[in-house]
């Protein structure tokens, strides 16, 4: 893909959910650690979010979720993604979901979770690594 | 006494600090509150050089109100305990209910799910996900009956966080009570019915301001002619404190919207002394003991000026500001969960001493889940503990004259008229939201504050410092996914049974209603008893009003 040397990352906001506070954080972290950062606001259905990754051709897509609507709402992401051929694009999700359910999130295909308490460098680290096999 | 003051503590600085701090160093170069504010190693008279007991503080239960809006505050009667819930169904959360009001809680405090909030049936495709989990799905009257069943609402005061949808959650209650047999101007209680926080932060608006204003106005107006006792508002900075704003912020964010809806409904022509009265306030109490305190003293006196003064309000009850507080949901940790406890009585204290009516202690368990039943049972005895064995409520304002909490309290509403003086220079609250100016003021304040946790600069026990490997937390509260399925069964049958003529007619009542300039309220009421979902009400809005995008994204 011909693009710049900067990682690209799509962070995005599943759902009803209105506490945008991490995901904000985050993003701008991100920024400020070097990379092209995208923020889709609040209220993105999971189509919305595939729609955005493709038209941004990032490698990795953060998501933020604190309402409990993980379970239903990050599937949808992915089997987006899957179906607009998009199985490279990264996806890492955030916010309050319980340790079962991350084991069940990685086991589909989300590469790392991270709950409350995170600090933006591991955050940091873990983008990095999820878009280092493409670089 | 002031010039003795200044000389005495230049000898105590000389001969006393100075030789002390060659040997023993002070931890940091510059010490502030968790807002930014610099706090001195000592107060002393010299940092009220202008106090004037009568002008400054005078007495509770009067103007300005800086002791407190109750003559006597907790030695009558202490704050409502009230403990925010809701989740599942409606019948799920009634029985937490009841089983809050059987350990002591004293009024009851109704979470709605997301669809709720923002108008969406729980079978709609944007409800996804969503339905039951942050609190209680209502879609009709029958849901708000179930969630009421066998709690005679003549009887409690119910405080429900509800914005964009307030009126036609309201509705409903109105609908149950009158099924209940209950005058309903004896019902007692509150809809946040704050929209212009939602742009701010949280983020559960539906409509653009305007129509939204007009809403809230429609609900001042009815409550003023047919339920007297009903805080037809709670003015929040709450939310905007969680999303990273500062004590400074969130009183200046709240005021400024408060200026707002006070405006809004005097422009539609109320006059200001019948509905003041009924306006309330939620603040949230944080980690710093004593600018917590000093926050909500600033708080009356500051609401009470601009009354008074700005507002031209007669009544002193329009001067009286009344709030609801609750702990900080965003100080809590995953991370060591134990410490939560610690934090919340800490918090709990800050908003007592402060002077608060209502008080929700947040659960050791909520960085990971909605609360246990134990878990808010542990935080119902927190709230008792204070109130019957510290004796903390056995005088009124204790920290009065304290000479750090006077000048915290003076710093305070300084701070906040700055900026209430921005805000009005940019139009006023609307106006700045739509510039985007308190959310990118609320971002820069929270991302700051990440970087102090980041660098070590701020402390949090379990996160940055002090950590320990901690075992996973049990008994975390769980989603029986069936109950979601229920709700969706029992939306579907109020559909089938009701009678859809009354319902066609309520909606057509509503869209007249919404286009011109009749009080919705009254058609809110009839669409309810009609058994309207909230979604085909909001429908019905969102064709008239259009629906709201986000002001400033990043």
């Amino acid at each position: 893909m011909a693009k710049g040397d900067k990682i690209r990352v799509l962070i995005a906001k599943p759902g009803l959910d209105g506490h945008d506070r991490g995901a904000k954080v985050v993003a701008r972290a991100l920024r400020d650690a070097g990379m092209e950062v995208i923020y889709t606001g609040i209220r993105q259905t999971p189509e919305m979010i595939v729609e955005s990754a493709l038209q941004e051709d990032v490698d990795v897509i953060g998501v933020s979720i604190l309402s409990g609507a993980h379970m239903e709402l990050i599937p949808l992401i992915l089997d987006g993604l899957k179906k607009k051929g998009l199985e490279k694009v990264k996806l890492l999700a955030g916010g309050i979901i319980p340790e079962e359910d991350c084991a069940a999130l990685r086991k589909i295909g989300v590469v790392k979770t991270f709950g409350p308490g995170t600090s933006v460098k591991e955050i940091i680290d873990a983008v990095k690594r999820a878009a280092s096999p493409r670089k | 006494m002031s010039t003795r003051t200044r000389r005495t503590k230049k000898e105590w600085e000389e001969t006393t600090l100075k030789p002390a701090l060659k040997r023993y160093p002070e931890r940091e170069a510059r010490f502030e509150t968790v807002s930014g504010i610099e706090v001195d190693a000592l107060y002393t008279p010299e940092d009220m050089p202008d106090f004037d007991y009568e002008r400054d503080l005078g007495y509770p239960g009067q103007y300005p109100f800086t002791r407190g809006v109750q003559p006597n505050t907790y030695r009558g009667r202490v704050w409502t305990m009230r403990q925010y819930s809701g989740y599942a169904t409606a019948e799920e959360s009634n029985r937490r209910y009841r089983y809050l009001m059987k350990h002591g809680q004293t009024g009851l405090s109704v979470a709605f799910d997301l669809p709720t909030q923002m108008g969406y049936d729980s079978d709609h495709l944007l409800a996804r996900g969503e339905v039951g989990k942050v609190g209680v799905p209502i879609c009709t009257l029958a849901d708000m009956e179930a969630l009421f069943k066998g709690i005679p609402l003549d009887k409690v005061s119910t405080s429900m966080t509800i914005n964009a949808t307030a009126p036609i959650l309201l509705a409903f209650y109105i609908a149950v009570a009158k099924k209940q047999g209950v005058d309903i101007s004896r019902l007692d209680g509150t809809v946040q019915n704050d929209i212009l926080k939602e742009y701010i932060a949280r983020g559960t608006y539906i409509f653009p301001p305007r129509p939204s204003m007009r809403l809230i106005t429609d609900v001042f107006r009815y409550c003023t002619e047919h339920l007297p006792s009903w805080n037809t508002i709670s003015i929040s900075g709450y939310h905007m404190r969680e999303a990273g704003a500062t004590a400074v912020q969130e009183l200046a964010f709240t005021f400024a919207n408060a200026i707002e809806y006070v405006q809004a409904a005097v422009s539609a022509g109320l006059d200001v002394d019948s509905f003041a009265g009924r306006l309330s306030f939620f603040f949230v109490s944080h980690n710093n003991l004593f600018e917590e305190a000093a926050k909500f003293r600033a708080a009356r006196r500051i609401w009470a000026k601009i009354m008074r003064e700005h507002f031209g309000a007669k009544n002193p009850r329009s001067w009286m500001l009344r709030f609801h507080t609750q702990t900080a949901g965003v100080t809590l940790t995953a991370q060591q969960p134990e410490n939560n406890v610690v934090r919340a009585t800490v918090q709990s204290l800050a908003a007592i001493l402060g002077g608060t009516q209502s008080l929700h202690t947040c659960s050791k368990d909520e960085a990971l889940s909605l609360p246990s039943e134990e878990a808010v049972q542990l935080s119902l005895r927190t709230q008792q503990v204070l109130a019957h064995e510290s004796g903390v409520t056995e005088t009124v304002d204790p920290l009065a004259g304290s000479y750090y909490v006077e000048h915290l309290t003076n710093t305070l509403e300084r701070e906040t008229n700055k900026y209430l003086k921005r805000i009005e220079d940019l139009g006023g609250a609307t106006a700045a939201i739509e510039k985007g100016f308190q959310q990118r003021e609320i971002q820069e304040s929270s991302y700051r504050f990440q970087k102090d946790v980041e660098s070590g600069k701020h402390v949090i026990v379990g996160i940055n410092k002090y950590t320990s490997p901690y075992p996973p937390m049990k008994g975390l509260f769980k989603l029986d996914p069936a109950e979601i399925r229920k709700q969706i069964e029992g939306l579907n049958r109020v559909r089938k049974e009701r009678d859809k003529a009354r319902v066609e007619a309520g909606l057509a009542m509503l869209e007249k209603a919404a286009r011109g300039t009749e009080n919705t309220m009254p058609i809110f009421v009839e669409c309810a008893e009609a058994y309207a979902t909230i979604g085909e009400m909001c429908d019905v809005l969102r064709g008239v009003f259009g629906a709201q995008r986000e002001f400033l994204v990043f």
